[in-house]
């Protein structure tokens, strides 16, 4: 077992995981049928799927020739910014109604952007509250 | 030293197809999405399959040149989602 064995099959293991994963995330994402469900899938192909691609190509680059960290910035950029799409991308989904009905959240009357509770009308806006 | 070869070759070529046939499931889930939060969802896993098949092409030249290929369109794509949510939740980009 010299160090490019081990190196390849590593990077051979590492390319199926991250093979299977985006597989798997987007038959999630043709056959799940609602739209926050839908949602749900594809963020495991952002992070797991991409993420042990990138790592199959670092462990190659250490293997064969040079090594090269620099596919760590797109990991970390992937893994900060999918967060944030996914957040838009709910936002989209309670703004145009696409979803089912949230189940009741547990305090307030309201899940999302659109109605601002009642105890904070008074400090969204001061005017109204007054006159109310 | 062999093995080792032929199990990386074979498992590029099935984390290829993989990858392949995912972009078309989600370019299928694009075209009969039923809303807009879904196709801009399929837009962002397109993008993300996209950065997966540039990323195996890298490893199966063995050249190091397509990281900034991959850099970029992961930045665009970050971009173009949340200018599209954006404009579905405002109806402008820029206000």
């Amino acid at each position: 077992m010299t160090i490019e064995v081990i190196g390849a099959i590593a990077t051979a293991i590492c390319l199926l995981v991250g093979a299977g994963f985006t597989l798997v995330g987007t038959i999630g994402l043709v056959k799940f049928n609602d739209s926050m469900t839908r949602l749900h899938a594809p963020t495991k192909v952002g992070t797991v799927g991409v993420g042990a691609l990138l790592l199959a190509s670092m462990l190659y680059s250490l293997t064969y020739n040079y090594g090269s960290a620099h596919e760590i910035l797109i990991m970390a950029f992937l893994f900060v910014t999918a967060p944030i799409s996914a957040n838009f991308i709910a936002k989209v989904n309670i703004h145009r109604r696409s979803c089912e009905t949230p189940p009741e959240p547990p305090k307030d009357d309201t899940w999302g952007t659109l109605n601002v509770p009642d105890a904070d009308k008074a400090v969204s806006n001061p005017v109204n509250a007054t006159q109310s | 030293m062999s093995f080792a070869s032929d199990f990386l070759n074979i498992a590029l070529v099935i984390a290829f197809v993989s990858v392949a046939v995912s972009q078309v499931l989600s370019m299928v889930r694009l075209v009969i999405g039923p809303d807009t939060g879904t196709r801009i969802l399929a837009l962002d896993t397109m993008v993300v399959n996209a950065i997966g098949l540039i990323v195996l092409l890298g490893i199966s030249q063995g050249s190091n040149i397509y990281f900034e290929v991959a850099m970029i369109i992961a930045m665009l794509g970050f971009v173009s989602t949340v200018a599209y949510a954006r404009f579905i939740l405002r109806g402008d980009i820029i206000e």
